[in-house]
């Protein structure tokens, strides 16, 4: 049975798939997150699914695709088929997406999960109890979007300096930077 | 009025030809270094990189000297002095080779033959530990404390299977001086076997050697300046000449304990079989009987260059562990056995 | 919840000492940075501290176009720059769906595998500088040089190769590869067996690795350790057998595992790999040798990348573990947002848990076993 049937097996009953998208072979489940960990749980502890392993945790600013397309340039066909309709203004799906790599060592398959962050409510239930992996990326996002772990052991910057003022991987923040200067502070 | 003249000569003839040697050691470190590990080496500085040490030479002197803020003025300057001083003066009971008749006069081919030569040895061996420790202590800085703190129990736990050690050779020849066991060791036992200390005493001599590794602080017991873990230990916050004497102090060290192995465990001025002071007059034998030592002593000076280059380095619990746990033991066991050997003898 | 808190430097307390270790520090290779609470020389607790050599990668690559995003990819992990783009570049060919020709697979395995052989050189050249033992380091990078004296007259570039294209490779193989690779070859397993003679039963050598920083199977797979060390844990996962690509299913090789997961197991999973990837090279050039001298080098791609919206993520097995880049299309010439996977991010985090309650000097003996690469560690 191919994957997204099983997936949709498993968390089908409790309601838990809020899409699921294939992209060139790879799977991708959007799921409620508030039980994001269960359903990390259910992922990992489910005979025929069995994702025992994450492989990568990361955040995604989706502030640019949310806002009104204008109107392409050039009138590829790849570009028009997969926009959304411009005249669509209503409620953009919340801007920011963690994203979960998911791999079965015994199956070799990989899943990428998503929970949708709302820039109003921007905390997550942290993935530090199911996998110590997720320790550093959940860090990593923290530094480089802002968003909570709920329950994380360390919520401290990983990348930036600990009074680094912004987030630099959201869509708003300049290439460039701000001109943000780190002091340096010498003890005796 | 001759004989001080004479032993002023050779006190600063002795004192320049080990500072030489150990100049000449930094050349034969890094080319041997190089040569090991299959690239050139410093091979500008004139024929083959001779000049080398001199070029470091001037620049370790010329060096600006820098005390750092915090460090303790008087410590860290002491550090270097009380380093060097007495791998300065540890080779004066070592000889450099038999004996010479000038005029009529004999003397010796030693600084000074002192009756308790190896008490001597001991003894200034071990301050050299202060210096380190100071200049650790001193430098205001961990990695340097570390170094000192490492320096430390190592060059005191590893003090006692040394003496040890050489209590065996003691044992054998039934004396101090270094004169007298060099004496000792021409010609043969059993028949075929040099009278030389390594065969009386092979166990001794690997606990010696290891001891004296370990007391010279090279690889693999080089802990205390290990520079992958602990920077450069003990003298991280050196420059110029302070460290060049530290550097220098090590090299003349390894000179001092090359010549007490030659001198103990391997004939001396000795060679195996023949007796070469019968055939040649009192000169020229004086003068061969100095380079057959030295020949042994390069040997030794370049098995240290050899050992660093090839063997990584201990951990600290290891080299204790070594120490208390292998050769204190094994150094009992080897005087036990020498003396049941004697009592059985004799 | 700790028992001891998070060290800070210029806080003593009471019996311990914090050290700052790095981030210039001869062992912290690159810009790593350590703070340690030790007890005399065991460490109590010890925090890493990494960002030192952040530069921006993943915002950068939002602003470039996807070609312009290859020399980036170098600058990961700069001690084999070719599986970087390899990885980066079937990223993009699996976002377009392109089919990149065999021929130009094989050359991408051949120098894939000679960047494994040099950057394991690296890594166990440099365990064994840390550990005191110099002399292997310099057999070993003497013929890390002689395999980039065959990527710089590849492609011009000895450390930042920026090796091939999307959709394929930009050049052929020169036509004397063959007269060097047999002349690497010797070259490098003699090298590989005078360092095997100078460390791997060399008592002391056995001593400081054997049994340090051990690591459980589950352990390292719960901490998401992938390549070298987690082989060295005893799990058999190697993604070119286990997710093939670039026709890897094609060749026969061994994929060694240890059993502790220490260093000595990590040092010696290193030392079998090489070998086995001069085997891959053997394989892969005598396919690449039955394939016509006029074979395309590059799939059908447009000048303009503009993948289809859409994202995906494609690993492969780097020298240091999986490397994977998640590409995030918009359908514009710039990708959407991509996020790298680096192998070392996921092993360096746990390590804390590998060297609390032993030495310092196992504290770096660790850390050149693990190959953290600063470059690949912050992006």
């Amino acid at each position: 049975m191919d994957l997204k049937k099983r997936v949709e097996q498993c968390l089908g009953p409790d309601n838990l798939v809020v899409s699921m998208i294939e992209c060139q072979g790879d799977l991708s489940v959007e799921v409620p997150k508030r039980s994001v960990v269960d359903v990390m749980r259910l992922l990992r502890d489910t005979p025929d699914l069995g994702f025992n392993f994450l492989s990568d945790l990361f955040g995604v600013d989706n502030l640019d695709l949310n806002k009104p397309k204008k109107k392409p340039t050039k009138k590829t066909e790849e570009g028009a088929e997969t926009e959304e309709e411009p005249e669509e203004k209503g409620p953009f799906p919340p801007r920011y997406e963690v994203v979960y790599l998911l791999l079965c060592l015994e199956r070799n398959e990989r899943l990428q999960v998503k929970v949708r962050v709302e820039e109003s409510d921007m905390e997550v239930d942290t993935l530090t109890p199911v996998w110590k992996a997720a320790n550093w990326p959940e860090r990593e996002v923290f530094d480089m979007f802002g968003i909570r772990f709920k329950g994380h052991p360390n919520l401290k910057r990983l990348l930036m300096w600990d009074d680094f003022p912004a987030h630099p991987l959201r869509k708003d923040y300049p290439l460039e930077g701000q001109g943000e200067e780190r002091h340096l502070i010498y003890d005796d | 009025m001759d004989d001080w003249l004479i032993a002023i000569i050779k006190v600063v003839g002795i004192w320049v030809w080990v500072l030489l040697i150990a100049v000449v050691m930094t050349w034969v470190e890094r080319r041997g270094a190089a040569l090991i590990q299959d690239r050139p080496g410093p091979n500008r500085a004139g024929p083959f990189g001779l000049f080398q040490p001199l070029a470091d030479g001037i620049k370790l002197f010329t060096k600006e000297e820098i005390i750092p803020t915090n460090a303790q003025k008087l410590l860290y300057i002491m550090g270097p002095l009380l380093f060097s001083l007495p791998a300065f003066s540890a080779y004066a009971v070592v000889p450099f080779g038999d004996k010479i008749i000038l005029g009529g006069k004999e003397i010796i081919l030693q600084v000074s033959d002192v009756n308790v030569g190896f008490l001597y040895i001991l003894a200034i061996g071990s301050m050299g530990v202060y210096g380190v420790i100071l200049g650790g202590w001193g430098s205001n800085n961990k990695y340097s404390i570390l170094g000192g703190l490492r320096s430390t129990a190592q060059m005191v736990s590893y003090e006692v299977p040394l003496g040890l050690a050489l209590l065996g050779i003691v044992f054998v020849y039934g004396t101090f001086s270094l004169r007298d066991i060099s004496l000792a060791q021409q010609g043969t036992f059993l028949g075929f076997l040099p009278n030389w200390g390594i065969f009386k005493q092979p166990l001794g001599f690997i606990l010696f050697i290891v001891a004296a590794y370990a007391e010279a602080n090279r690889v693999p017991f080089d802990l205390p300046e290990a520079e992958s873990e602990i920077v450069s230990g003990y003298h991280t916050e050196y420059g110029s000449m302070r460290l060049g004497l530290y550097l220098f102090g090590e090299y003349v060290n390894l000179v001092t304990i090359s010549g007490i192995i030659v001198a103990l465990y391997f004939g001396s001025w000795h060679m195996p079989y023949i007796d070469l002071g019968a055939y040649l007059g009192p000169i020229s034998w004086g003068i061969v009987s100095f380079c057959i030592f030295f020949l042994k002593v390069s040997f030794f000076l370049w098995m240290f260059v050899w050992v660093r280059w090839t063997l990584p380095r201990f951990r600290y619990d290891q080299v204790m562990g070594l120490g208390w746990r292998g050769l204190i033991p094994l150094a009992l066991f080897n005087i036990f056995i020498t003396a049941l050997f004697i009592q059985l003898t004799v | 919840m700790n028992q001891n808190p998070t060290p800070q430097t210029g806080h003593d307390t009471g019996d311990y000492v914090t050290v700052n270790i790095g981030p210039s520090h001869p062992a912290m290779h690159g810009t790593l940075r350590v703070v340690a609470l030790t007890d005399g020389e065991s460490l109590k607790k010890v925090d890493p501290e990494i960002g030192y050599l952040h530069r921006g990668v993943e915002k950068l690559g939002e602003s470039l176009t996807y070609h312009q995003f290859i020399p980036i990819t170098d600058r990961l992990n700069y001690c084999s720059a070719i599986p970087n783009n390899v990885s980066y570049e079937m990223a993009v060919e699996k976002l377009m769906g392109v089919e990149v020709p065999e021929k130009a697979q094989l050359i991408r395995v051949i120098m894939m595998e000679l960047a494994r052989i040099a950057d394991h050189q690296v890594c166990i050249g440099i365990l064994g500088v840390d550990l005191g033992a110099f002399t292997p380091f310099f057999y070993l990078i003497i013929q890390r040089e002689e395999i980039y004296e065959i990527f710089e007259w590849f492609n011009g570039a000895r450390l930042t190769n920026t090796f091939g294209r999307i959709g394929g490779v930009d050049a052929d193989l020169p036509d004397d590869f063959e007269q060097r690779w047999e002349e690497l070859k010797p070259n490098v397993r003699k090298a590989n067996d005078e360092t095997e003679k100078l460390l791997t039963h060399n008592r002391i050598w056995m001593d400081r690795t054997i049994g340090v920083s051990a690591f459980s199977a589950e352990d390292a797979l719960n901490w998401g350790f992938t390549g070298p060390c987690l082989r060295a844990c005893g799990v058999k996962r190697d993604l070119r057998i286990d997710e093939p690509y670039c026709m890897y299913d094609k060749f026969k090789f061994e994929v060694p595992v240890g059993k502790n997961g220490d260093v000595f197991d990590r040092y010696i999973v290193r030392m079998i790999e090489m070998e086995e990837s001069l085997k891959i090279i053997d394989q892969a050039y005598k396919l690449y040798k039955e394939m016509p001298a006029d074979a395309p080098l590059m799939a059908r791609v447009p000048k303009v990348i503009k993948p289809p919206a859409g994202e995906v993520y494609s690993a492969l097995e780097s020298p240091n573990g999986e490397l994977g880049f998640f590409v995030k299309s918009d359908g514009s010439a710039k990708p959407y947002r991509i996020r790298i996977r680096p192998p070392c991010f996921m092993i360096y985090q746990a390590f804390p848990e590998l060297v609390e309650g032993e030495l310092i000097a196992d504290l770096v003996a660790c850390l050149s076993s693990l190959n953290v690469i600063a470059g690949e560690l912050d992006r």
